[in-house]
């Protein structure tokens, strides 16, 4: 078997935040009837949460499930695991208009930590990234830069990007580009 | 700046989030249609000075199709709505209807 590395190789910048390579993440892409019983029950069995309302992303000991669209679920689950999990799904689904896709290689995530994240993502991305319209288990799908990304926070110290693999490293030089010491607005702060 | 807000995903996206489609609401005239049917619906579009009923996508986002009616004197933007419909909803040509009285009405 290949040796799996995730887009940067754990590649990690301190600047005004720190921005870090979240390494091998378990990804996979669900569509389907979001409102169906049969796939509720699917992911409930697989990460253990519910399905999350219009742009949430709901979080459980066993993973996330995030909405990404009206007939797309975006599952979070230990790399390792990814396929045991996908193939559970298909068993739990068979017969239901469904699929699902490990995508784990296909994506990139990054953790960013320190009280500028707003700031940081409000420097590329037209989202309102203000408390009252941006808080923690909201997922955003969104530019940063010219990239589409999807981010949300998981503290309000702490947030992770997602985005496409092949433009992980720019992504990534982004990140650390908006992240230089002395560059925040500071106007969420 | 244009924000629209998608009837998919709630956001209120802002033009730089968006890709535009035209024209909405237009009827596909394809194989076997008459040449002059197929002419308007390759050529033809309204361009109108006011009301104007658009398509766009929420390509940074949900990456849904929908529908947003504008001003295109004043880019007011009279609502937005799902594009699974083949003419805009009655209560958003109401709306219109009240804020420009000389409007002709939506024609397909």
């Amino acid at each position: 078997m290949s040796n799996a590395v995730s887009a940067v190789q754990g590649a990690s910048f301190k600047g005004s935040i720190s921005v870090k390579d979240a390494g091998l993440q378990g990804m996979i892409t669900l569509r389907g009837d979001l409102g169906s019983d049969t796939l509720a029950k699917a992911v409930k069995a697989a990460v253990g949460v519910t399905v999350p309302g219009v742009g949430k992303i709901n979080t459980g000991k066993k993973g996330s499930a995030a909405w990404m669209s009206p007939d797309e679920l975006f599952l979070l689950v230990d790399y390792a695991t990814a396929d045991t999990v996908v193939a559970k799904l298909e068993k739990a689904i068979t017969g239901a208009h469904v699929l699902a896709v490990n995508v784990s290689d296909a994506r990139a995530v990054f953790n960013l930590e320190g009280v500028g994240i707003r700031d940081v993502l409000a420097k590329g991305s037209p989202a309102d990234m203000s408390t009252s319209a941006f808080a923690i288990g909201d997922l955003r799908r969104t530019r940063l830069g010219q990239l589409p990304v999807a981010f949300w926070l998981d503290s309000d110290t702490t947030a992770t990007v997602v985005c496409f693999r092949s433009v992980g490293e720019h992504v990534f030089n982004w990140l650390k580009a908006a992240a230089q010491k002395g560059t925040l607005p500071k106007y969420y702060i | 700046m244009l924000l629209l807000t998608c009837p998919y995903c709630g956001v209120e996206a802002d033009e730089t989030e968006l890709t535009p489609g035209g024209e909405a609401h237009l009827t596909r005239h394809g194989a076997g249609s008459s040449d002059d049917d197929f002419e308007t619906y390759l050529f033809m579009r309204k361009n109108p000075k006011g009301v104007h009923f658009e398509r766009w996508r929420h390509a940074y986002g949900c990456g849904k199709w929908f529908h947003a009616a504008r001003c295109t004197m004043t880019l007011e933007v009279f609502g937005t709505y799902k594009a699974q419909t083949f003419e805009p909803p009655k209560a958003l040509i109401n709306n219109i209807k009240k804020k420009r009285p000389d409007w002709e009405g939506f024609v397909k």
